[in-house]
């Protein structure tokens, strides 16, 4: 199939076509990380803009890394030390970089459907790098190639997700790209991090940890989001770890072959146990690597062919003017 | 949406019994050539140079006695015209499992035109490591150079103008064995 989105906002408007090529293409880009020149030239001259208003270490290195092995410049904008600080709308910031040269924008955001809004006034490719408790799809990407990759198929994988399923964009990426696949979704926590309405989609609600990790072949344990919990929806953490945690007691209920994830960064003894996130069923370094590999796959396809739709000057500054080349 | 050209086939060029002997041939003067088996390793350019490396690797498996290493390139993340093409080449693997560092490298395609496919294959076999030389063997070279590249081991010359069509087939990939060529027909108004 031929890739035709402009930007990477969401796994829940992939189709399980588009997944496929993506994950097809980080397949190839995989083996140029095991390379001793660790580079290829596609995408020389074009300069590939971070842009992240939370903080990260694995997510934007991984873009920055991905760009760098594919030729493509990068520059990283923290927001703490820019124009930002004085009051310089998500817009302008984004306009004044696109117009400096700018071909394609990694966007996190606090704020849920901030990367969509830039996708509507840049005529550059957005990818969301995280929206707020919305989506995570590079990272919903990497989850599943790294399943593919080790089980061979995602069809009919039980994979069992643990934890703070309410503030995880990574659960709602992962939910949506494995249900596209048919695979059997199952989500634990504490009902206090549990959203409604997840069995509506075809998730498996389980309000006992033992009870989702039955049988999984998949246990991907989600980082306990204190940074974003202000109110108290747990007693204590010790407590998170005693009910919900996952070492090797539990893993123990899984399929012997149970493959271990977890999104990174680790809160080790709390959500899960140094024992078993170093253990022989982890894969939770082999994850991170997939992410460069996926993230290559993605800017491959959105910036290695022809701007056939694109214009290359930049747009006139119209308010709500419509987007010129759209995904088609 | 404008005519698509059309094509027709004009006259086939080689048959299967062509092909192998040429292959034979090859297989002999690479050995002529390199004196032997010693550090030679043979790599095909996705998608027809993979069968013609296994075949060759065949044949001087059979004269020498020895295997030979073959490897799997894909060069769409080498190639100069991707800025131009609306139409994105997927990405498939390259598979070179060995040390290419102090080799001679046999690289293998199918059909030699422009030059450019051999010229990204060149640029992608140096980020591999550092060959001792690369040689070019083609099945059919059909001119009108863009590079200065040429092959030092050719199956077949073929004088060809450029709204002609080379089309090579492998009985691994196309289930049959022959080389054709194809006239582009012009478009009824």
């Amino acid at each position: 199939m031929a890739w035709k989105r402009k930007d990477v906002l969401g796994l829940e408007e992939f189709g399980r076509d588009e997944v496929e090529l993506v994950l097809d293409t980080a397949d190839s880009m995989h083996e140029i990380l095991r390379r001793p020149i660790k580079k290829v030239p596609t995408l020389r001259g074009k300069t590939v803009v971070t842009l992240f208003y939370e903080p990260s270490t694995r997510t934007r290195t991984s873009f920055e890394l991905a760009a760098k092995y594919m030729s493509a410049d990068t520059v990283s904008i923290a927001t703490a030390t820019s124009s930002v600080q004085k009051g310089e709308t998500l817009r302008d910031t984004a306009r004044n970089l696109e117009v400096m040269g700018a071909d394609c924008f990694v966007v996190r955001h606090g704020m849920s459907g901030a990367p969509h809004f830039l996708a509507r006034v840049l005529e550059a490719p957005v990818i969301n790098a995280g929206d707020g408790m919305h989506e995570h799809p590079t990272q919903g990407l990497l989850d599943l190639y790294t399943m593919r990759r080790r089980k061979g198929r995602l069809e009919g994988l039980r994979v069992a997700i643990i934890g703070d399923v309410a503030h995880s964009r990574v659960a709602r990426s992962d939910i949506w790209g494995l249900l596209k696949f048919g695979a059997e979704v199952r989500v634990a926590g504490p009902t206090t991090l549990l959203p409604l309405g997840f069995e509506e989609l075809g998730v498996k609600v389980f309000h006992r940890v033992e009870d989702a990790l039955e049988g999984a072949d998949v246990v991907n344990v989600l980082r306990l989001q204190l940074e974003r919990q202000k109110r108290g929806l747990f007693p204590t953490v010790r407590e998170y770890a005693k009910f919900w945690g996952i070492g090797r007691e539990r893993l123990a209920l899984a399929q012997p072959d149970v493959l271990l994830m977890h999104p990174g960064p680790m809160n080790r003894g709390v959500e899960i146990t140094t024992e078993v996130a170093d253990g022989l069923h982890s894969a939770i370094l082999e994850q991170v690597t997939n992410g460069v590999a996926v993230r290559m796959a993605l800017l491959y396809l959105l910036l290695g062919a022809a701007e056939a739709e694109r214009p290359g000057e930049p747009r006139p500054v119209e308010a709500g003017a419509a987007r010129a080349g759209g995904e088609d | 949406m404008a005519n698509l050209p059309t094509f027709r086939d004009k006259a086939e060029i080689m048959d299967a019994g062509q092909m192998r002997r040429a292959f034979v041939r090859i297989a002999h003067e690479i050995l002529e050539r390199n004196k032997g088996l010693d550090d030679l390793v043979l790599i095909g350019i996705r998608r027809r140079g993979v069968p013609i490396a296994r075949r060759l690797a065949a044949l001087l498996a059979e004269f020498e006695g020895r295997e030979v290493p073959v490897g799997t390139l894909d060069i769409t993340l080498y190639r100069d015209d991707l800025t131009l093409r609306s139409d994105q080449p997927e990405v498939h693997k390259t598979e070179v499992p060995f040390a290419i560092q102090g080799k001679t490298v046999i690289l293998c395609d199918d059909v030699l035109y422009t030059g450019r496919t051999t010229r990204a294959a060149l640029d992608a076999i140096m980020d591999l490591g550092r060959p001792k030389a690369i040689q070019l063997a083609v099945l059919v070279d059909r001119g009108h150079r863009e590079l200065p590249i040429r092959a030092d081991y050719v199956g077949k010359n073929v004088p060809t103008s450029q709204r002609e069509v080379i089309e090579c087939h492998l009985e691994e990939v196309d289930g049959y064995d022959n080389v054709i060529i194809v006239e582009q027909v012009e478009a009824e108004a």
